[in-house]
């Protein structure tokens, strides 16, 4: 009876997150339905758009966040190679179900490859004599090394969907890519909450947090595990190759803005936001390339307050 | 008890050996002032007293424990010669950094009264109170040095170990934070303090190690002044201009023309 129940456990559990989903995404839907019909504004009525919003939405939140603590550390190109990697996880999905008919869903895939790769990059500079930048690039390269070998391998026929991966795209982003990427976004969000204080000491001051007994090479492998949730959580939209603008852009934007670090933190998230939103819906009205014009909007954005604040004075 | 223990302690950095066969310790209350020339290993003895680094051989023991084992991150303050050029970067306040003495003691929970009142009363300590609010990045070489001593103060810790924290600043600056750390000092504060300038050591601190990769001295600061370990550690090419012990201007620098510090 038991051994019944336990196997019965994780389907329920299953069961209960799939509902909690539909009924998120149903609650989503009004929401936006009714913006739609208030504002005129067609297009937020389309599921698809309603899910690229959804998206960009998480991702201005997480993308700046954990950002704020790579950028002030030199680490900005962490989330590049990650990124790359993350290709490479894309493209053993891919592969997999190619060769072997076994159905890995690419962002778990991209998930788990960008992880594993995290944990590298931090064993390389630990355990090698490996300068950070150098240990970063031969990861990127060969991350990307790998995945566009398993692509060949497959004789180009799974590449059409590359394209959507390297660039971006509003129109991919499945009912199942959401629920993936509400629950990261909602773990890192967490995770930095709750990791706030050692993650800020390490980042101002490593030395003196390691004099003070803080962890840390775990608060080092914290943040790289957070930073492959943010870039396989916003490649979808952003495409591999542009991922790392939000954790990078919008950081250095606020750094001018805000006087204390959880106040930088904020304006970081606002900039990502309104670059998030106002690049999707650049890209719907003019028919670009998502990531691209999501980047642009953020590089604009901090353009701006550079001006600004430079009037200013 | 004794604060730290140095027993035989020897350290290399792959073939290159930089602290050898060194042994001492230093009791509650020290004030001690490591000395020698650029290149001599100060910096590495001190990460070795604190256990951020392991010996080779022999042992280094904190308050009675095996150094790199030690736990009680709240009783150890560390202060380097300046932030990096990132952190000063970073949008951070001096209220901010100063919290920071606290987090060895509440890493994750709600901050007490008692947190508050200790951050508080570090800023009023070193006097930078009204400045609490400004961002580290805008402020001078020696505000900044005094952000870093009130977080140890914030973290009521036993054992404040110092790198070379002058060498950004003016000789002005540079006094009145040595006359903070004597009065620190003065009412029971341990210090460690790495320094290259030996005026300025033999005049503020009670005891001197004088290091060359192997220790040269270790005694009373006005022993050091009549000993010749001095010129043995520095070789007797090296120029010292004046260490009299009653002058600790800019004039009494040791200046080694050497690599800098590893």
């Amino acid at each position: 009876m038991t051994a019944a129940l336990d196997f019965l456990t994780p389907l329920l559990v299953v069961n209960t997150l799939t509902g909690l989903l539909d009924w998120f995404l149903v609650a989503v839907d009004g929401g936006f339905s009714w913006v739609a019909e208030t504002t005129g504004l067609q297009f937020l009525g389309y599921p698809y758009m309603q899910r690229a919003y959804l998206a960009v939405l998480c991702i201005g939140v997480v993308g700046p966040l954990v950002g704020s603590f790579l950028v002030y550390r030199n680490l900005s190109m962490v989330g590049d190679t990650l990124a790359h990697t993350a290709f490479a996880g894309v493209a053993v999905a891919l592969f997999l179900d190619a060769t072997l008919s076994i159905a890995v869903p690419p962002l778990l895939g991209a998930l788990v490859v960008a992880v594993i790769a995290a944990l590298l990059v931090q064993a390389l500079v630990e355990y090698t004599d490996a300068r950070s930048d150098a240990a970063l690039a031969m990861v990127l390269t060969g991350g990307f090394a790998l995945g566009s070998v398993l692509i060949s391998l497959t004789g180009g026929g799974i590449s059409v969907g590359i394209n959507q991966y390297l660039f971006g795209s509003l129109a991919t982003v499945s009912r199942a890519d959401i629920g993936l990427l509400v629950s990261m976004a909602l773990v890192v969000a967490v995770a930095v909450t709750v990791a706030y204080r050692p993650l800020v000491f390490v980042t101002f001051d490593e030395t003196a947090a390691r004099a003070s007994r803080v962890h840390v090479r775990v608060v080092n492998t914290l943040l790289s595990i957070l930073t492959a949730f943010v870039v396989v959580s916003a490649m979808r939209i952003m495409g591999v190759i542009l991922v790392a603008a939000l954790l990078v852009i919008p950081v250095v934007t606020a750094s001018r803005l805000g006087r204390s670090f959880k106040q930088s933190i904020w304006y970081g998230i606002v900039a990502g936001e309104f670059a998030g939103i106002a690049g999707v819906t650049l890209a719907y009205q003019f028919g670009l390339a998502a990531g691209g014009s999501i980047v642009l909007v953020a590089i604009g954005g901090f353009v701006a307050v550079a001006v600004g604040l430079r009037v200013a004075q | 008890m004794t604060v730290v223990s140095l027993n035989d302690v020897a350290f290399s950095y792959g073939d290159v050996p930089v602290v050898d066969g060194v042994s001492l310790d230093i009791e509650p209350g020290e004030f001690l002032g490591l000395v020698g020339p650029n290149g001599s290993g100060k910096s590495t003895l001190l990460r070795l007293l604190l256990g951020l680094e392991r010996p080779d051989r022999g042992e280094a023991h904190l308050f009675g424990e095996p150094a790199h084992e030690f736990g009680d991150g709240e009783r150890i303050a560390y202060v380097a010669q300046d932030v990096t050029d990132a952190a000063r970067d970073m949008p951070i306040t001096v209220r901010e950094v100063v919290r920071m003495g606290r987090y060895p003691r509440n890493l994750f929970g709600r901050f007490s009264d008692a947190d508050r009142a200790a951050v508080d009363g570090a800023l009023d300590r070193v006097d930078i109170a009204d400045l609490a609010d400004r961002r580290v990045g805008a402020l001078s070489g020696g505000q900044r040095q005094r952000v870093f001593v009130a977080r140890a103060l914030a973290a009521e810790s036993d054992l404040l170990a110092l790198d070379e924290p002058t060498v950004a600043l003016d000789a002005e600056s540079r006094d009145s934070f040595y006359d903070l750390l004597a009065d620190l000092n003065d009412r029971g504060l341990t210090i460690v303090l790495v320094e290259h300038d030996i005026g300025v050591v033999t005049a503020r601190a009670s005891r001197i190690a004088c290091l060359n990769r192997e220790l040269y001295f270790h005694g009373d600061s006005e022993d050091f002044a009549e000993s010749d370990a001095l010129a043995a550690a520095y070789g007797a090419n090296q120029r010292v201009l004046d260490h009299s012990h009653d002058h600790h201007d800019a004039e009494a620098h040791v200046n080694p023309d050497s690599e800098a510090e590893s």
